[in-house]
């Protein structure tokens, strides 16, 4: 499977294994100096990927805002709680 | 297409502006693990693909192997049905509101997307033109400064010709100068012994002339006026002796 033997730490997220996850997550950097790198990476690579090409399509910013409402949803999910149609599910 | 916008937005911000520096300096650290490539790489044509305009196509690809092609699908209808069973999703006067601002983006994208992505394009095109024309204008004049350069080099080789040429006109020039010189030496010594030679002819002339003056006059002056009748009368009689002598032989 593997040609040569990577320790896990060094892989990228997305060859990580859902088993190896914690350990991939504990080993990174996570000084504030290694969290920044590690946001503005996450940055660039989704910039690279769906923003600085030629012919973007509708994708790479509709994916941007699905996630900005997913995330207020769930930041304001506490207050929304309350207007629930059900008491017990 | 509003991410072609987005794009032209991010550039100009990540040029200017504080936060657009710290965010190309941290990229550039993180390029720096692998080597810089030097004609940079082009843009790649498209992005990743989106279905839907919501998922991304890896999902679709990394479930296809165990559940074919409804597999995302299914996953997503059960999804929503347990956030709304379990009311994780409450359905209230929002969800209105995102439905119909929803099939309104959603009608927009899908009639005027297009138009609005080509003529987004067509700003690009025109950029990249200008920086094209720019750089093969650069390009052009850059040959052109090769091509005078060795012109020049070639120029450089005929110098020793011309030198060869100047120096030959002023050899040329020496040798017309020295000559001329010579012929006024010349002619200047032989005007002066002309000079000298007919100095030497007027003395003897002078002298000749003189002397027979000298003696002329003398001469008469010594000739008395006796003498001189006599020797009128002399030459009479020779005379007439000469006139009967030829007269003689003139008959005979």
């Amino acid at each position: 499977m593997a040609d040569k033997a990577v320790p896990v730490v060094e892989k990228s997220l997305a060859d990580v294994k859902l088993k190896e996850l914690p350990r991939w997550l504990a080993g990174r950097d996570l000084t504030p100096n290694g969290l920044v790198r590690g946001v503005t990476g996450g940055y660039d690579w989704y910039y690279k990927k769906y923003i600085n090409v030629k012919k973007g399509g509708i994708g790479g910013i509709s994916m941007f805002l699905f996630g900005y409402v997913v995330i207020s949803y769930v930041w304001s999910f506490d207050h929304i709680k309350h207007d629930r149609w059900r008491k017990y599910h | 297409m509003l991410s072609r916008l987005v794009f032209l937005s991010a550039n100009s911000l990540r040029s200017s502006g504080l936060i657009g520096a710290g965010l190309v300096q941290a990229s550039r650290s993180l390029q720096t693990s692998s080597q810089r490539l030097a004609p940079v790489p082009p843009l790649p044509e498209h992005g990743g693909k989106v279905r839907h305009g919501l998922i991304p196509e890896e999902l679709f690809e990394f479930l296809y192997p165990k559940t074919g092609v409804t597999g995302p699908y299914m996953l997503g209808t059960g999804l929503i049905v347990y956030l709304l069973s379990k009311e994780l999703y409450v359905i209230n006067h929002e969800t209105i509101y995102a439905i119909c601002i929803g099939t309104i983006i959603v009608y927009g994208v899908k009639k005027y997307g297009a138009t609005v992505a080509a003529f987004i394009d067509s700003i690009n095109e025109e950029k990249v033109a200008k920086a094209q024309v720019a750089k093969d204008s650069h390009i052009s004049f850059l040959t052109e400064a090769i091509e005078n350069e060795k012109k020049e080099q070639w120029r450089v080789e005929g110098r020793g010709m011309l030198f060869d040429a100047k120096r030959n006109n002023v050899a040329m020039l020496l040798e017309t100068n020295y000559r001329e010189r010579q012929h006024m030496v010349t002619n200047e010594v032989k005007r002066r012994l002309d000079y000298q030679i007919a100095l030497q002819h007027l003395n003897r002339r002078l002298q000749q002339e003189h002397m027979i003056n000298w003696v002329e006059k003398n001469v008469i002056s010594s000739i008395t006026p006796q003498q001189e009748k006599e020797s009128i009368a002399k030459c009479i009689a020779d005379l007439k002796v000469l006139a009967k002598t030829t007269q003689a032989k003139a008959a005979a």
